[in-house]
């Protein structure tokens, strides 16, 4: 369980001698308990209080870091069941797989180059899985291969602790997902995951491996076995594989487990799952329902890119819709007589329509308005977005002293305010375009030139 | 190490309801019963999941103006003709029908009493299907077709909606009095949800007649509010909130096939993969999502979309 704030002090020296940058050690405290600091900066914490305190601050789920030249990724520590509870915090990790005996480059270099725009954000694939096929030469052969295509994390897969030592062998200084151990080689994984270079830096201090570890069993009870097995042996970057793809084994897997680790605090299941997706439903439901790692056994853009934006809907913070700058925004270098597009700053509905500007090459000033984030329909019915407020906006962003001419068009779902802004900015030309901004480049040659 | 599973234990549960009659006036061949859950979705180990969220398929009463060509290559010529198309609905596993009115007929002109009726005839003709229909989404021309569209199929347990806070008087008074259920939609709010259950039941309606639309977006475009609303909406009813313990529809195909991605199949970025099969993932991922969240009946409009995610209930039902 976690410490307050007043448990953790009590822990501490109590000399008061402000090293850590805080006033005081109860100072210090508060802020260890909100998380906001980390316990090495007190520099006088004796062992005893140390390992109290690691207890006590160790996440119910761990954080699982992979590393690689140049990139890293983050999963686990969630610390809800359900998003509307909080939030969702890192987002499972998208893998996608390749044996050693295929084509390599044929299938890693369009996934490695694959990235798509999701409201101004660049999506990607979070890196590789190689799967061994039995030749230790074949998979270091494959993972080098891979290496010259991409630098991002992987997974690498074999169940053989030879194969996968001469694999991590290639991976000097990274920190890979190995998957994984089982009930017959965990031992000799968990020495591999502990240090996996050899002549390579030695582990961490504090029983940190260089690699994270994958350990898979049918049941969560021999799941449990297994961890506190290998968590015996100082290996704590575990990731647990329920060894199913069906969608129900699944589901009810990884909802028990997340509600064991969080409800229960069991440790030995408090773990990101691993799950092996050979179609999109499954994928899709990994997301949705506790995935940690998900790796797809394709790459096809069509089934990536809904992935993708599925796992940014689904850990979006249900807090803060995402947002953009109210402000006068440029497309395709407007002129003085180029026209006056009104939206609003939810993130969905700006780049909706600045894509399909952009995209026409038209020339927009787009006046985006503060309509705390909503969308068209949903800012209009709760009075976010009416007359007065785009009145405001066109004062605010002065655009009057851009243009020439002076014209704004209306989202069509908004028609109803085209009285009511003829009001409110006289000397303007007010006009309405159409509902989705699909139909706005067809519009605009029609009606705007 | 032995390890006990934590158990939700749930005070509270979903009302059963059947759509379709097969007596008293009633003459489908199959119904439909959905709802009368006792823990969240598939949470087979806590309590038995009585029925499967049933998945329905959407046609028109004339062949659409705007459906993305995806859909209209898959359903062909049967979109011409309300009955063939959902002859052809059931042949692609439908469980049953959802019939969407149209808002003009083809030469623009508003669309009529006796077109609604003969339509609503010809799909109730062609299969045995439960049926759904839905009003073009204009409370004052929703009320004008479903009228007289309920009066004609006394009976029949249809469902009629769309029942919204602006109409849901009209449409309740001709449910209740032709024996027919309601679909209630309000937007994304579980206290909106609530309300409006409360007003149809104020109205003598059983709530056992009545379905609850909370609305949702697509993915990428709103769906995690979808997500959101719904798992509070069926927890609140597991809790023992009987405004909420209706089973619940959703709309997806309607939501998917109008975003861009499902519509648009030129000038779109490469990285956006291939058209059809996109759309289909677009339809199918929404789906899966929302019937984890707590979806009784998916509404979608491609076949392939339909047979992906009947093989996904299947799986998600048997205990495992
Ligand atoms: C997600 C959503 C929400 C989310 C909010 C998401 C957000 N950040 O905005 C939540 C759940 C919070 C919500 C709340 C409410 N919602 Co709401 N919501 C939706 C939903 C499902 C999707 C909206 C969306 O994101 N659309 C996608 C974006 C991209 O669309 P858009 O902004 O309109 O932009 C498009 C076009 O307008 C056009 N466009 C945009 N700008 C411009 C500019 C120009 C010049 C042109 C030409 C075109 C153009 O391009 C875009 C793409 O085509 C819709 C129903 C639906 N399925 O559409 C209801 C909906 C908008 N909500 C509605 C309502 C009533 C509400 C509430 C008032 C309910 C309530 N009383 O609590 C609240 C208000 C919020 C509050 N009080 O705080 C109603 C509005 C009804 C109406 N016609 O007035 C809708 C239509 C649902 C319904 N059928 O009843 N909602
Ligand atoms: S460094 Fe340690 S002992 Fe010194 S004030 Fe901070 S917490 Fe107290």
């Amino acid at each position: 369980m976690a410490l307050s704030g007043i448990q953790i002090y009590k822990l501490l020296p109590q000399t008061n001698c402000k090293e850590c940058g805080f006033p005081t050690c109860l100072a210090f405290a508060m802020k260890l308990a909100a998380k906001q600091v980390e316990l090495s900066a007190c520099p006088y914490v004796s062992d005893a209080s140390k390992a109290q305190l690691a207890e006590s601050a160790a996440p119910p789920m761990r954080l699982v870091t992979l590393k690689s030249n140049g990139h890293e990724i983050k999963v686990g520590n969630e610390v809800v069941l359900f998003r509307h509870e909080k939030t969702f915090y890192n987002r499972p990790g998208i893998f996608i797989k390749v044996r050693d005996d295929e084509d390599i480059q044929a299938k890693v270099e369009p996934a490695e180059k694959f990235a798509v725009s999701y409201v101004g954000m660049d999506l990607t694939v979070d890196g590789f899985a190689v799967e061994a096929t039995g030749d230790p030469d074949r998979f270091v052969a494959a993972i080098k291969t891979l290496r010259q295509i991409s630098q991002r994390p992987l997974v690498l897969i074999s169940s053989d602790a030879k194969v996968m030592a001469a694999g991590l062998a290639v991976l000097n200084g990274e920190t890979p997902l190995i998957c994984g151990a089982d009930a017959n080689n965990w031992e000799a994984m968990a020495d591999l995951a502990k240090a996996n270079t050899p002549g390579g830096p030695p582990p961490h201090s504090g029983g940190h491996g260089q690699a994270a570890l994958v350990v898979k069993a049918d049941s969560i009870e021999a799941l449990a076995d297994l961890t506190e097995k290998i968590k015996g042996k100082g290996v704590e970057d575990l990731v647990i594989d329920p060894a199913t793809k069906n969608l129900s084994r699944l589901l009810t897997f990884s909802t028990q487990v997340r509600r064991l680790a969080l409800k229960k605090n069991v440790r030995s299941v408090g773990f990101p799952i691993m799950v092996f997706a050979n179609d999109s439903i499954l994928a899709a439901q990994a997301v949705a329902k506790y995935g940690g790692f998900i790796v797809l056994d394709e790459f096809k853009p069509e089934t990536v890119y809904p992935l993708l934006v599925l796992r940014q809907n689904i850990y979006t913070d249900p807090q803060k819709p995402i947002q953009v700058q109210p402000g006068l925004y440029e497309i395709n270098n407007p002129k003085p007589e180029s026209p006056v597009l009104v939206t609003t700053n939810f993130s969905i509905t700006y780049f909706s329509v600045a894509n399909e500007v952009e995209s026409s090459g038209l020339p927009a000033w787009l006046l985006v308005t503060d309509a705390e984030g909503m969308s068209v329909l949903t800012a209009w019915a709760a009075g976010k977005f009416d007359a007065e407020r785009i009145a405001k906006a066109v004062k605010t962003f002065n655009v009057a002293d851009k243009v020439s001419k002076k014209r704004v068009v209306l989202p069509g779902h908004v028609a109803v305010l085209s009285g009511e802004l003829e009001a409110e900015l006289t000397e303007w030309e007010i006009k309405v375009g159409p509902r989705e901004a699909v139909d706005l480049p067809a519009y605009y040659k029609q009606v705007l030139v | 190490m032995p390890i006990e599973i934590p158990k939700d234990k749930w005070p509270g549960s979903v009302k059963t309801i059947t759509l379709g009659a097969n007596s008293d006036g009633g003459t489908r061949t199959s119904v439909v019963t959905v709802g009368g859950e006792k823990a969240l979705p598939f949470m087979h180990f806590e309590a038995e999941t009585p029925y499967r969220p049933a998945v329905a398929i959407e046609i028109k009463d004339r062949k659409p103006d705007d459906w993305s060509t995806p859909l209209s290559e898959a359903w062909g010529d049967a979109m011409n003709d309300p009955a063939k198309w959902a002859r052809a609905a059931e042949a692609a596993g439908a469980d049953l029908i959802l019939l969407t009115l149209s808002m003009t007929a083809v030469d623009g002109s508003p669309n009529t009493a006796e077109n609604a009726v003969a339509a609503v005839k010809a799909v109730l003709g062609a299969v045995g299907l439960p049926l759904i229909v839905f009003g073009p989404g204009n409370a004052e021309l929703d009320n004008a077709l479903l009228v007289p569209v309920a009066e004609a199929t006394k009976g029949e347990r249809l469902v009629l909606g769309i029942c919204e806070d602006k109409n849901y008087r009209t449409i309740v008074a001709t449910a209740m009095a032709n024996g027919h259920l309601v679909s209630a939609r309000t937007a994304m709010d579980v206290n909106l949800a609530k309300q409006l259950n409360i007003l149809i039941s104020d109205m003598g309606l059983p709530l056992d007649r009545v379905l609850m639309d909370p609305t949702t977006g697509a993915l990428g475009y709103g769906i995690e509010y979808g997500f959101s609303v719904m798992e509070r909406l069926r927890m609140a009813a597991l809790q023992g909130d009987a405004m909420t313990q209706l089973p619940m529809i959703v709309t997806i195909g309607a939501e998917t096939w109008k975003t861009k991605e499902a519509k648009v199949g030129e000038g779109v970025p490469a990285a956006w993969g291939e058209w059809r099969e996109r759309g289909i993932n677009w339809e199918t991922m929404t789906a899966i999502t929302l019937l984890e969240s707590g979806a009784d009946i998916v509404v979608l409009r491609h076949p392939e979309s339909v047979k992906r995610v009947k093989a996904a209930i299947a799986d998600l039902m048997v205990a495992a």
